[in-house]
């Protein structure tokens, strides 16, 4: 029998699937939010069950200004995307630019946090369960900051190369749908560690 | 074969240097090598963990037996699980899904080829990061070679205080890695069948196996990353002095127990869904008549994927969460043998009235239907609460799951094996062999596991290394052991059928079995761009049309 092909009928098939790579990137979130979804039921079910101090009552501020950064970031990178849609590559890199810086801001707030708690407050990922589940739960989304940060950078790279056109739209969307997601994750994150944590 | 394959001169296949040869593999990103790939790897690790299992019954087979020590023992059924289940049966059941998907939904290759690699790598150096530990594991004096915390490493067993050196590390790594490559391949798999299919490949269209991997992926993206989130944990505290386990701090060890079974039992289903697809694949064909009640079955295999994460905690119903919870996971769990049940059902449907082959694929798929099924009513007796607390963590509990692991997941593997082997290498197999290897196995299966249900029922737990005589459990131990060598030398002769069959067989036609999806469409085995023109399709039986154009499936469907 014929090995190729399997046409069977001469007619027009209308045929249009989804685009993979945000297919993918969908499938990588889910991924990642079950991930984030334990360790954030880890931190509730151990909210005030530390057997000494500091509490999160006695030491978390919350970090208003750097929350603005991260999630005003998610504005910058939509506009950026969009531009880059429309053709503007120039606008595009200022935007993307503006992104990055916000990020960095919101990573310089978490480390600065951080070199705080663990230098006048004490508080180490050993100290007690406070401290074992805020720096993990925390740290591990700023691992997503610092992971988009660096795929967000080659982009910039590549834009003053030169390289980046608007036929590139899509996979910016892409990237930008696992920046969105850093953001997202980082409303949860607030919400458990500094409203209802403390 | 069909003029419009491009072949390429035999003289260039065959005279580049085995070097030459080999680099290809190892760099390969065609779907079909890395479906190969991951099932060869299976079949090592397979072996290597049947040699563990072996270990196990060779020490049970009578009271006071010393062939091994206990801390040998223990090392040996904490392998034989990780192994069997992390390095055996989820790489075998990637390579089938990953050789077989593209060609299925008349694709050239995967979603995404290079990702597709990165994550069979991955789950093939977690295996070896598994077993380094036997040569890098012993940190400290006193410390074990190999991991003996259990394939389920429950806290606080696995804190640095109870487990010294590295063996519980090794442990970890291997399995977050290779959980990685897991999480990697199920996005692959997602992204391909939502976005490759061949036109006219409707999702009410795909075959059978196709919609079961699906879900079966999507089961790997919600199971597999709570794993890796408790691993991660469990790293924090082993290495960074962290409390997330540690009773002494106020920690919980059941919440590890929590986050290991949510993991843990969608597992059982990322592992039975693609039992299901080959099966279902498999009966019709030997039937001769199209899978009956396809929608219903795709419909009772989404419920199966939901049900399955609500399950988790008839896992520890002798842990003693309160009734609430525990009648919870009772209902669930009961809930889950009705779409199950349909399936069965389905599976027989399609037999009802067919003309039915018994050839070695179909053999190994009707002894599933039947041992599944008993696995399944053992599975609803254990998921009575009361009926757990007489009998949680006895052999009774081991012989369920491995009717389900070995009667029912291992039977269809076998079944696929000998199904698409015409079909991979572009040979025949034994069918003289083929059923020597299923009464072997089949006649020690039954020994095995028919039998170690009594041992558990007469009270002897799980894990212990050796056991009083006079207890009654002294002979049913022995007909067990005895099982495992018929058991094993079903294997053996199962190896020699695949490799003299590829040295030895006769060449296979494109289309041995008169079957009716895409992947018989090509020749065996199929070229690197898998189809000379991208194949549209009409109905869920695409050969079937080109075969009786005067009767074509799709005016029916």
């Amino acid at each position: 029998m014929n090995a190729t092909s399997v046409a069977v009928a001469e007619q027009k098939i209308d045929w249009n699937r989804p685009e993979r790579g945000r297919v993918g990137m969908f499938s990588l979130i889910g991924a990642e939010a079950a991930i984030f979804t334990i360790f954030v039921v880890a931190y509730l079910f151990y909210v005030g069950k530390s057997l000494t101090g500091p509490t999160p009552k006695d030491v978390l501020t919350v970090p208003v200004f750097y929350t603005i950064c991260l999630l005003s970031s998610s504005l910058t990178i939509h506009l950026a995307a969009k531009s880059l849609r429309c053709g503007s590559v120039r606008s595009f890199g200022v935007l993307w630019l503006a992104t990055i810086a916000l990020g960095a801001a919101f990573l310089y707030g978490t480390a600065s946090e951080w070199h705080r708690l663990i230098y006048e407050e004490g508080l180490t990922i050993s100290t007690n369960l406070f401290g074992t589940t805020y720096y993990s739960l925390v740290g591990l989304h700023g691992f997503h900051v610092v992971v988009g940060l660096v795929g967000l950078s080659i982009v910039m790279a590549l834009a003053l190369l030169g390289k980046v056109r608007s036929d590139h739209a899509q996979r910016v969307d892409v990237l930008s749908l696992y920046w969105h997601f850093v953001d997202a994750v980082w409303v949860v994150v607030f919400t458990v560690v500094y409203v209802l944590g403390r | 074969m069909s003029a419009d394959v491009i072949t390429l001169p035999a003289t260039e296949l065959a005279s580049r240097p085995i070097v030459a040869r080999l680099h290809e593999w190892v760099t390969t990103v065609d779907h079909k090598r890395l479906g190969i790939l991951y099932i060869i790897y299976a079949l090592v690790f397979l072996m290597i963990g049947g040699i563990e299992a072996c270990v196990i019954r060779i020490q049970l087979i009578r009271p006071h037996n010393d062939f091994v020590s206990p801390q040998v023992f223990n090392r040996m059924f904490t392998m034989h699980g990780t192994t069997m289940i992390f390095f055996v049966v989820m790489p075998v059941l990637f390579g089938f899904a990953n050789y077989l998907i593209p060609l299925m939904i008349g694709a050239r290759d995967m979603a995404f080829p290079r990702l597709n690699a990165f994550s069979f790598w991955m789950t093939a150096f977690g295996g070896l990061l598994l077993y380094f530990s036997l040569v890098g594991a012993n940190g400290l004096y006193g410390a074990g070679n190999a991991p003996d915390v259990g394939w389920f490493a429950y806290a606080p067993l696995t804190a640095q205080t109870f487990s010294l050196g590295h063996s519980t590390d090794f442990w970890i790594l291997g399995i977050l890695v290779s959980g990685f490559g897991s999480i990697g391949t199920a996005i692959n798999m997602i992204a391909t069948v939502l976005c490759m299919r061949c036109p006219g490949m409707t999702l009410a269209k795909m075959p059978l196996f196709v919609w079961l991997n699906f879900v079966m992926a999507g089961l790997v993206i919600l199971a597999v990353s709570p794993l890796t989130a408790a691993q991660i944990m469990l790293l924090v505290d082993r290495y960074l002095g962290g409390h997330f386990f540690d009773t002494q701090a106020g920690g919980s060890a059941v919440i590890w127990m929590h986050f290991f079974w949510i993991f843990g039992h969608p597992e059982v289903y990322v592992l039975v869904l693609p039992a299901f697809a080959f099966v279902s694949e498999i009966i019709p064909v030997f039937s001769r008549k199209p899978i009956f009640g396809y929608s219903v079955m795709v419909g009772a295999t989404v419920a199966i994927g939901f049900i399955s994460m609500s399950v988790w905690a008839h896992h520890m119903f002798t842990v003693g969460m309160g009734a609430n919870v525990n009648t919870f996971f009772v209902l669930s769990t009961m809930a889950i043998a009705v779409p199950t049940g349909i399936k069965i059902f389905n599976w027989l449907a399609t037999m009802w009235g067919g003309k039915i082959e018994f050839k070695t694929p179909m053999v190994f798929c009707i002894a599933f239907l039947f041992q599944f099924l008993a696995a399944g009513l053992t599975g609803v007796m254990l998921s009575a609460a009361p009926f757990t607390w007489h009998l949680g963590n006895s052999y009774f509990v081991v012989a369920h799951f491995h009717y389900v692991i070995v009667g029912g997941i291992l039977f269809s593997l076998f079944g696929a094996f000998y199904y698409w082997f015409p079909k991979m290498s572009g040979k025949m197999y034994s069918e003289t062999l083929g059923k020597l290897h299923f009464w072997l196995f089949f006649i020690g299966f039954h020994l095995t596991f028919d039998f170690m249900h009594v041992p558990g029922l007469l009270g002897m737990p799980r894990r212990i290394y050796t056991y009083e005589p006079g207890r009654g459990w002294d002979t049913w131990n022995l007909i067990v052991t005895v099982g495992v060598f018929f058991q094993a030398a079903g294997i053996l002769v199962f190896l020699g059928n695949l490799l003299w069959s590829y040295f030895r067989g006769k060449a296979a036609a494109g289309d041995p079995w008169d079957a009716w999806t895409l992947e018989w469409s090509t020749n065996s085995p199929p070229p690197a761009y898998n189809f000379h023109t991208i194949p549209k399709v009409q109905s869920r039986r695409p050969l079937w049309d080109l075969k009786h154009p005067d009767d074509p499936d799709w005016k029916y469907e």
